[in-house]
């Protein structure tokens, strides 16, 4: 249990998915502009990111490595996302429309979001076993839920202050993002 | 016919050169150019999977059925992407040790998927290769200016890309600004890029 806390403070803070290893940071200053959709982006995220890091584990377990197509990993890993999103989003539309409702603009949004096929690649990377690997996912997608929507909060604000006009819209959300990162700095050393 | 080859070329050096103009692909831009080398070579990773894949998607422009297009561009760009793994794993391995997963993300960095969608989809096979050229080698310009500018003030040397040359650029005594190589500057970096590109031109 002890390594699971570890596990989960590892992903969601020290190595924040978006602050710390800069994946995801196109829908990060994207939908980041108010909180209703940050909030739904993120728990998009996390709903996709669950199954696509079980999905690819397997994938990768028990296709390529028994035949040695490790070579073919990205391939297989953004088709195995992509008709994974496609799935996710025609099921929520027919099963759960009230779910579908909230997450369904995002889900497309999703495929090319680099924090789905990273925290993919990390998990093969490092060797997790499955619960591992489903334990990961959700804590990167926590952490990144998490950073959205601390960030949602800031650039709301930012929105009454009045910027000079070079430094407007996604040049003061990258610099606001490197203050919040400063702030996810001082996790570093923790575990 | 030859004047709008050449625009299609120079628009993605300057007017919109990504990604300053256009803000996409910024996960490698961020996270690769804490050297010269590594942006450089990042940016030339990028510019190949961007040739290729505008030029094939251009060619099957016609063939591809609009409503699975996107799955079709990826398997494309996929394929590519491969394709420069394993070429970099031949040929530059220590640069591919030094990039790690951000190679096999240039699946998902969306300028490719963007101009694949926007350009390559819609016009013909040498509009394309020179639309692709042209971004490609902006995003290069970009990453090495970004990577350059991380580098100078956060190491104090700058890395020749290619034949990995160190050179100092300030005397020993120069105390490095490490806040420039790790993950805050790189956003602040960006951010201040972002607002001199302003100040110089408008869209």
């Amino acid at each position: 249990m002890g390594d699971y806390i570890i596990l989960a403070i590892s992903c969601i803070f020290v190595n924040n998915i978006l602050l710390m290893q800069y994946l995801g940071n196109c829908p990060f200053l994207g939908v980041s502009k108010k909180m209703d959709t940050a909030l739904g982006m993120g728990m998009a995220v996390i709903f996709v990111l669950v199954m696509a890091g079980a999905f690819t584990w397997i994938t990768d377990n028990y296709l390529l490595k028994p035949f040695g197509f490790e070579y073919l990993r990205t391939l297989a890993f953004i088709l195995v996302i992509a008709s994974l999103v496609q799935f996710v989003e025609m099921f929520l539309r027919k099963s759960i429309p009230g779910l579908y409702a909230g997450l369904g603009i995002f889900l497309p949004l999703i495929t090319t979001n680099c924090a789905v096929m990273g925290v993919c690649l990390i998990n093969i990377k490092e060797e997790y076993s499955f619960l591992d690997t489903l334990f990961a996912s959700f804590s990167y997608a926590v952490g990144f839920a998490f950073a959205l929507i601390l960030f949602a909060g800031i650039r709301e604000r930012i929105l009454l202050a009045r910027v000079p006009k070079p430094l407007q819209d996604t040049s003061i959300g990258l610099i606001t993002a490197g203050i919040l990162s400063l702030a996810f700095f001082a996790f570093k050393g923790m575990v | 016919m030859a004047k709008s080859v050449v625009q299609e070329f120079t628009k993605g050096l300057w007017a919109e050169i990504p990604p300053f103009r256009l803000v996409l692909g910024l996960c490698p831009i961020l996270a690769v150019t804490k050297s010269v080398e590594n942006g450089f070579g990042m940016g030339m990773a990028t510019t190949f999977v961007l040739v290729c894949s505008n030029v094939l998607i251009s060619l099957l422009r016609n063939v591809i059925p609009k409503k699975v297009r996107i799955a079709c561009f990826i398997v494309v760009i996929a394929t590519f992407v491969t394709v420069v793994e394993l070429l970099m794993q031949a040929f530059l391995y220590p640069l591919f040790l030094k990039l790690g997963i951000f190679i096999p993300l240039i699946v998902v960095n969306c300028i490719v998927l963007g101009r694949a969608e926007a350009f390559a989809a819609k016009n013909g096979t040498v509009a394309s290769l020179a639309d692709g050229l042209g971004m490609g080698i902006g995003y290069t310009l970009a990453l090495s200016l970004l990577a350059a500018f991380r580098e100078i003030l956060g190491s104090g040397t700058f890395t020749l890309p290619l034949v990995s040359t160190v050179i100092p650029v300030f005397p020993s005594s120069y105390q490095p600004f490490t806040f420039m190589i790790e993950a805050p500057g790189a956003f602040v970096g960006l951010g201040l890029m972002l607002c001199m590109m302003n100040m110089l031109g408008k869209k």
